[in-house]
């Protein structure tokens, strides 16, 4: 059975139609946590953010707390926010800024007071038009009620926040690309080390990257307590999380569970979560974190929905989105697809993902439309090779950036386990589904 | 002379002043110019090199990177189906097919009478209602191709222009004012936060 008894820490609001107005949030806590943090030094907040264990919720797992401790010694200059939400299937974030931006935006007026930072910016998906409109509503309702600007509640801390958009590109969620893209550039990851934008980010000058999701958690870990978030959860993963289920289940939709707490089983089947499969087809497989992510099979199910669990089977939470594949899936086309996804999304600057993803795309192709050979099998493995050496978890990495060592997950997962099936994709001469 | 109407080339000047520098400017004022014309017109993009102290050229060149701006002409409604792996579960393909057949246009072209541009995209994070379907960035939820013919016959009648900006318009609510802190404030300001801190810490260490 589900756990389903824990606090809606970020989604509180998910009942209320006008979740978005400065009218509701007030009504219902809103910037209770700014005014409190306002009342207690900027380490004492990062304190309770670093008692908290609050967990990057953009896809690497990195503690805000640690990354906000690198800072302590060089004051941050900026503080910027990850909303571009592109990795496939994954979309609570979209969630976060269109239903409830006002907790976004306290809660990146915390983390600036915390950092001391006196300008921070939303950088969020073009496509997000909506979500831009509500975004830049909420700033100025905020700026008119006290809560940014000069003096904010009285205070002696100002900031400023900027909504900036993006304009199309999945590479520009990788931090250093993102960077870049909010200097008015091209989306190029930049080249590691400094890993960090810690050290040289914004303008060269030291900078704060932090997602969405790990923001909109702020004002309830400072309402509450760090202690309080860190009591949920298990080890590590604390707190809640926003599970993005899709694909072939009766319930698709988005789901705030505490962490560790319950499986991918009770994710998917739960009558109050997903609800099992249409026509109580059989499960195929499922990927446990974003495309980015290899797949597990059904004896995976009882794993719990935890970073370190999912770690553990050599996978990754990542994005907290999983991917439901019923029984008629077809596995090439599905692993097709994620191909074809990062061979266009690549960047272009490294060779190992920017050729080897066009080739393993036109393999699969072949594979699924027709065309297909025996030999293709190896050969996808070998390219696969050359992108992630040694094809373990976590990935070899070749490239400037990660997107290039994700590109092997899927194909490495398909063949591994349905390799058959690419063989019958050969006999047949393409997809046996259909 | 701007080529910018001047409501837009005032938002531009205000927008620009928003970033530490010009250049920071270039995505935002680069889809200003959508919002002008459309699409990147020669003219758009050399206002925006003007606006953001760069060249014609590296606007193009960084124009061109970002599946958004588009450097010719589209339709009034632009119309993106996903078919990423959520969508392509729930029959993306299927869906952008018949869209293909009710715009009259073929993936990536643009209907005859210039009203529609059809694009296969990436995923549009909204993948629980899914296959989904966006009209000029915003999400339409019409999973079904009953419920996209009845759009695309809203649209040809102008029905749903409220809701629906033509293609280039994306955030329509403006900024209520510029920056409010000032780069002295935030200069000063730091110098004292750095002052306050190590004091605190010294107070620790004893
Ligand atoms: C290819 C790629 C795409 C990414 N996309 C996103 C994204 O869309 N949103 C996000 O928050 N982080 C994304 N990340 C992770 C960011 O680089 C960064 O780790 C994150 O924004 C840090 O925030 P967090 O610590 O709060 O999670 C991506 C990373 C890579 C390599
Ligand atoms: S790995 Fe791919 S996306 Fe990342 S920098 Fe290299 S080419 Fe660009
Ligand atoms: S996969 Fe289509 S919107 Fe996410």
């Amino acid at each position: 059975m589900a756990v389903l008894d824990a606090p809606k820490i970020v989604s509180l609001r998910a009942e209320f139609s006008d979740s978005h107005t400065l009218t509701r949030y007030l009504a219902t806590g809103g910037y209770e946590g700014l005014r409190k943090a306002l009342s207690m030094t900027p380490e004492a907040v990062a304190a309770e953010v670093d008692a908290a264990s609050l967990l990057g919720r953009g896809g690497a797992g990195f503690p805000a707390g640690r990354k906000w401790s690198m800072l302590r010694k060089a004051p941050t200059s900026y503080l910027v926010i990850n909303g571009d939400e592109s990795e496939p299937a994954t979309f609570k974030d979209h969630y976060l800024v269109e239903r409830d931006p006002h907790q976004l935006v306290e809660g990146v007026t915390i983390a600036a007071y915390a950092l001391q930072v006196n300008q921070a910016f939303i950088y969020l998906r073009g496509e997000f038009a909506l979500g831009l409109e509500r975004v830049q509503q909420a700033l100025n309702e905020a700026y008119e009620h006290g809560a940014l600007g000069q003096n904010i509640f009285g205070s002696n801390f100002s900031l400023d926040i900027v909504v900036h958009p993006g304009a199309g590109a999945y590479i520009c969620g990788e931090e250093t690309s993102l960077i870049e893209a909010l200097e008015g550039k091209r989306g190029f990851p930049r080249i590691k080390p400094p890993f960090f934008p810690a050290a040289i980010g914004l303008y060269g000058e030291p900078t704060v990257v932090n997602n969405v999701e790990t923001m909109s958690n702020l004002p309830w870990i400072v309402t509450h307590g760090g202690a309080a978030f860190a009591a949920l959860g298990v080890g590590r993963s604390t707190g809640t999380r926003l599970f993005a289920l899709s694909g072939r289940v009766n319930n698709p939709g988005m789901f705030e569970l505490e962490m560790v707490k319950n499986t991918f089983r009770d994710l998917i089947f739960d009558p109050a979560l997903g609800g099992g499969i249409p026509g109580d087809r059989k499960l195929k497989a499922f990927i446990p974190g974003g495309v980015s992510a290899p797949w597990f099979g059904p004896d995976e199910l009882d794993l719990a929905l935890g970073q370190d669990e999912v770690a553990a089977k050599a996978s990754m939470l990542g994005s907290g989105s999983v991917v439901v594949f019923d029984e008629d899936t077809c596995a090439v086309r599905a692993a097709w697809r994620i191909t074809k996804f990062f061979s266009r999304e690549s960047c272009g600057q490294c060779t190992p993902c920017r050729e080897g993803s066009g080739w393993l795309e036109r393999i699969m192709f072949r594979l699924e439309h027709g065309g297909g050979r025996r030999e293709d099998l190896d050969l996808l493995l070998d390219l696969c090779d050359n992108i992630a050496p040694g094809l373990g978890w976590p990935p070899q990495q070749t490239t400037i950036c990660v997107l290039g060592s994700s590109i092997p997950s899927s194909i490495h997962s398909a063949l591994t386990m349905f390799r058959d099936e690419f063989l019958a994709h050969v006999t047949n001469d393409g997809c046996t589904h259909g | 002379m701007s080529h910018f109407r001047p409501e837009l080339r005032q938002r531009a000047e205000e927008t620009v002043a928003l970033y530490p520098e010009r250049r920071s400017a270039m995505l935002p004022l680069l889809h200003l110019a959508q919002e002008q014309d459309g699409y990147l017109t020669d003219e758009g993009m050399i206002e925006v090199a003007e606006l953001t102290g760069t060249t014609p050229a590296e606007v193009r060149g960084t124009a061109a990177f970002y599946d958004m701006f588009h450097l010719e002409p589209v339709g009034k409604y632009v119309v993106g189906v996903c078919t990423n792996i959520a969508c392509l579960l729930a029959g993306g393909e299927e869906l952008l097919a018949h869209a293909s057949e009710t715009l009259g246009c073929a993936v990536g072209a643009t209907s005859a009478d210039g009203l529609f541009t059809l694009e296969e995209t990436e995923c549009l994070a909204d993948c629980n209602i899914a296959p989904c379907v966006q009209v000029n960035h915003r999400f339409v939820r019409t999973t079904t191709p009953d419920a996209l013919d009845a759009l695309v016959a809203d649209l040809r009648d102008g029905k749903r222009e409220d809701e629906i900006p033509p293609h280039g318009t994306l955030i329509r609510v403006k900024r209520s004012g510029g920056l409010r802190v000032s780069r002295q404030q935030i200069a000063d300001e730091r110098t004292r936060e750095r002052a306050a801190r190590e004091e605190r810490t010294a107070k620790e260490g004893q």
